[in-house]
């Protein structure tokens, strides 16, 4: 049974990786930068996932093999979490900066600019 | 390399492909739309969409109980929260791109371009001939799949209860810091 490669998996990965930062160097809407990192997030998530389900057997400690292999599903459990935590307080950061300035463009915000 | 051994040979095989291929295609499609898009509504829709196939990417790796996650944290509860901000800001349409000439847009594609060429010359060329899953699926004798609830139950609340737990915190001062922000009120406003 031919599965579909690992490297097939990587490459979606990659390229949202990749779309993921170029958005968050182009685009001046806070709210679609966090998006992008969000997309960024799943594309480690997706990498994660992948090298779990491929990992080659002598990578996995036979005396901890059921660990070993869930490794990979916990740390994207782990990112999740982490990921909701950033999105609440982020976007809660971007609220009060529009109740201060009534202009979110994240050209505006250069204040710590020294 | 042989790359004629990785191509799949049985219909079913090029079925599998198929399915899996047009995934990922539609995941890079609406990943593409978050960032090309001008009003952020259909960036977030668009990130719906990459949500949502990327869970059915997740079911096609086995993992069917974070595919289930994804589809109800992600474009469940994340986005719903997204949306929330898009409509409270009234955030139309960012047409700053087109007012705005700087070296961004070029400078911004350059290193996305850079950096697809370099890792995907590093890391995916290198395993492109990893092609047999290791991870234990389900079978006639392990009914118990390698992502099913029951599997992912046992990893968490043994080999992995602690840093579950510090995650647990993590959540609760992210809650408490984004009512914190929300109701804070600004002196003189």
């Amino acid at each position: 049974m031919s599965s579909v490669p690992l490297g097939f998996y990587l490459a979606v990965a990659l390229f949202m990786f990749c779309i993921g930062a170029t958005g968050v160097v182009i685009r001046r809407n806070p709210v679609v930068v966090f998006m992008c990192i969000e997309l960024m997030l799943n594309a480690a998530n997706l990498t994660f996932l992948a090298f779990a389900r491929y990992s080659p057997s002598p990578l996995i400690d036979p005396a901890r093999a059921q660990d070993t292999w869930m490794a990979g599903q916990m740390m994207v459990i782990f990112v999740m979490a982490v990921a909701a935590a950033e999105v609440a307080v982020g976007l809660g950061i971007i609220m009060a900066i529009y109740r201060l300035r009534e202009k979110v463009d994240l050209d505006e915000m250069s204040t710590l600019r020294g | 390399m042989d790359f004629q051994q990785l191509l799949p040979k049985t219909p079913n095989e090029w079925a599998h492909w198929g399915i899996v291929g047009s995934l990922g295609g539609l995941a890079l499609a609406s990943a593409l739309g978050v960032v090309i898009s001008n009003s952020p509504v259909r960036s977030a829709l668009c990130l719906v969409l990459n949500f949502f196939t990327l869970a059915f990417l997740y079911f096609s790796l086995g993992a069917e109980m974070l595919g289930i996650t994804q589809i109800v944290v992600y474009t469940g509860a994340i986005m719903v929260l997204f949306l929330f901000v898009v409509m409270l800001l009234n955030l139309s349409s960012d047409n700053l791109l087109e007012n705005v000439k700087d070296l961004r847009l070029p400078l911004g594609a350059f290193v996305g371009v850079a950096m697809f060429a370099a890792l995907a010359s590093q890391i995916v060329v290198p395993l492109l001939s990893v092609q047999q899953p290791m991870a234990p699926d389900r079978s006639a004798d392990n009914p118990i799949g390698w992502g099913a609830p029951q599997a992912m139950g046992r990893a968490l609340f043994t080999g992995y209860v602690w840093p579950f737990e510090v995650v647990s915190l993590l959540l609760m001062v992210g809650i408490v810091g984004a009512i914190l922000l929300a109701r804070r009120r600004i002196p003189n406003a």
